[in-house]
């Protein structure tokens, strides 16, 4: 088996007493598509902030293309290919809708900069359906035009690996189709994704393989279907008929 | 890269403007070259200081600390060394009070940085009258030179041009754009790759070290220098109350605050000398209730109302402090 694009090992990160990420262990090949779902305080965001960095772990290893890349800088880890997007939409208010993805492009992985960075905004910004809009002060946007914002962003860096934190939440059923597209297309374009979601219905038709949190532990690892189908996952999404 | 057709006609307007006022000691003296050297002075450390705190939103009160360690340069070196070089000693010497500064707030933002930035020049003023009481023997420092207020003029000016022309090139460069971003939003910043500590600490050392050859060309003025008089906090105040006034999301915002600013203080100092602190409170109350963005900011707001605002610098700073 070849070296897996990201490999998770043994993770684990502590907050005094409390172990929001339990010595969890998962890897992702190259191009995958990987849903990590649990229920609400389980860990998932505590996971997607141990690989960008916005938290380092209290031990084991993050390894990106067999290099490690656990405990730096977050800006380091966005340079060497890690981009994410926020559970609460995280725009630049003050600066137009290409210039918040220019940023993506010019600090991040791809380290582009002036003309190039700006042909390559605009494409994204066209690419997830903001064309035309690119002057827009992006405070003056909808929710998921914002969501979009953020997506271009990401993209524009060139990421090795795209973490997308609950993308999809929030947004009505019509944007919720259009969201879904969007991240498809991504996916079929070879692009590595690891997507934290409470959208089931967006888990099951998108992602093929996904991971389970519960308690900060890894409960289930697996095809989407039979995991979904897994009797512990539905408890720990349900609880147990005894708590009732 | 090519360079916008606007921005090189502004570059070419405020050089000629510059070439212009350079003619003003040989028209003027005595009463009003003092005033307008007063003004270029402020007219640079704004700017300076506009240089970091306006993007970043983080207000320092730390000019006063920069200015007094460019006057000390002078006054140290003066009978050794020829004064270029004791201005190129003031940029180091600010420039590295600066990196440290940054390094040890590196984690301070909204209103730990303004105090701590602001104990900092009372530290400086306490460090220098102890290293003069114990090895020096007196508080003051004589400084004798042939530079005359002209000579003065010359100097600020020339640095004002150049500090003009310095955040000009940081905004065209990568540094700008990291910090407009850290400005808006420092965790995003992090997450696209912008090492924001160093992008802080490179630019609060720029604007340190212009503010304190601000200080060192300034100390000739004094002939005798004291701790008091070269770290005075009120530097650091009406620093800030002019540049706020002038508005600090344009280059030249601080500038617009500036020219009046000095012209009014000069008149109030000279008619009101006891009840001067009580006006600058009271100007500096006014500007941030009636003018959060500065002058220039409310006539942009005015121009395209249809455009959303930045938020105000002490509107993200009272914000980010509670």
């Amino acid at each position: 088996m070849s070296v897996p694009l990201l490999a998770i090992d043994r993770v684990r990160k502590a907050f005094g007493g409390l172990v929001a990420v339990n010595d969890v262990s998962f890897e992702v090949a190259q191009g995958e598509l990987l849903g990590l779902i649990g229920p609400n305080g389980s860990g998932k965001t505590t996971m997607l902030n141990l690989i960008s960095g916005a938290l380092s772990p209290t031990s084991g290893n993050i390894l990106l293309s067999g290099q490690p890349i656990a405990g730096l800088a977050a800006h380091k880890i966005a340079r060497i290919g890690v981009a994410r997007t926020f559970q609460l939409v995280r725009v630049l208010p003050s600066m137009s809708a290409v210039e918040n993805v220019v940023a993506g492009a010019v600090f991040g992985h791809n380290r582009l900069w002036g003309g190039e960075a700006l042909t390559l905004a605009r494409e994204l910004l066209a690419r997830v359906g903001l064309k035309g809009r690119e002057e827009i002060p992006v405070a003056a946007m909808t929710y998921i035009d914002q969501k979009r914002i953020e997506l271009a962003r990401a993209l524009a860096s060139n990421p090795h690996v795209l973490l997308l934190d609950e993308w999809l939440a929030g947004l009505n059923p019509s944007e919720l189709r259009i969201g879904m597209e969007l991240i498809r297309e991504i996916s079929a374009q070879g692009r590595t994704i690891i997507m934290v979601e409470h959208v089931m219905d967006a888990i099951r038709s998108l992602c093929q393989r996904c991971v389970v949190m519960n308690s900060g532990a890894k409960i289930a690892d697996g095809i989407s279907a039979s995991v979904l189908a897994d009797p512990e996952v539905v408890r720990a999404y349900l609880g147990d008929d005894d708590d009732a | 890269m090519n360079i916008p057709r606007n921005e090189l006609l502004a570059v070419g307007a405020g050089l000629a403007g510059a070439a212009v006022l350079a003619f003003l000691p040989l028209v003027t003296e005595g009463f009003w070259l003092s005033v307008s050297v007063n003004i270029m002075l402020y007219a640079a450390i704004c700017t300076a200081w506009a240089l970091f705190s306006g993007p970043t939103h983080l207000v320092s009160l730390a000019s006063a600390a920069f200015f007094g360690v460019g006057t000390y340069s002078v006054a140290i070196f003066i009978d050794v060394l020829p004064f270029p070089a004791l201005v190129l000693i003031a940029v180091a010497a600010g420039a590295l009070l600066a990196i440290l500064v940054g390094l040890a707030t590196l984690r301070l933002s909204g209103v730990y940085f303004v105090i701590f930035t602001l104990g900092l020049a009372e530290l400086m003023g306490q460090i220098v009258t102890w290293v003069q009481t114990n090895f020096g023997g007196t508080i003051g420092l004589y400084i004798f030179t042939d530079l005359t207020e002209a000579h003065l003029y010359w100097m600020l000016l020339a640095l004002t041009v150049i500090v003009f022309m310095t955040g000009w090139l940081i905004n065209r460069s990568r540094l700008g754009l990291a910090l407009r971003i850290i400005g808006n939003d420092e965790a995003v910043a992090r997450h696209v790759g912008v090492d924001t500590a160093r992008a802080r600490i490179i630019l609060f050392a720029v604007s340190g070290a212009f503010i304190a050859v601000a200080g060192a060309i300034m100390a000739p003025r004094y002939s005798y220098i004291t701790p008091d008089a070269a770290f005075n906090p009120m530097t650091s105040f009406l620093v800030v109350i002019m540049a706020l006034l002038g508005g600090t999301r344009r280059l030249w915002g601080p500038l617009v605050g500036v020219v009046p600013f000095t012209l009014v203080m000069d008149f109030i100092s000279g008619h009101f000398p006891n009840q001067t602190a009580v006006i600058v409170g009271i100007a500096f109350l006014a500007i941030v209730y009636v003018l959060p963005d500065g002058v220039t900011g409310q006539l942009e707001s005015l121009f395209r109302r249809r455009r959303p605002t930045d938020q105000g610098l002490l509107a993200t700073t009272v914000e980010e402090g509670r």
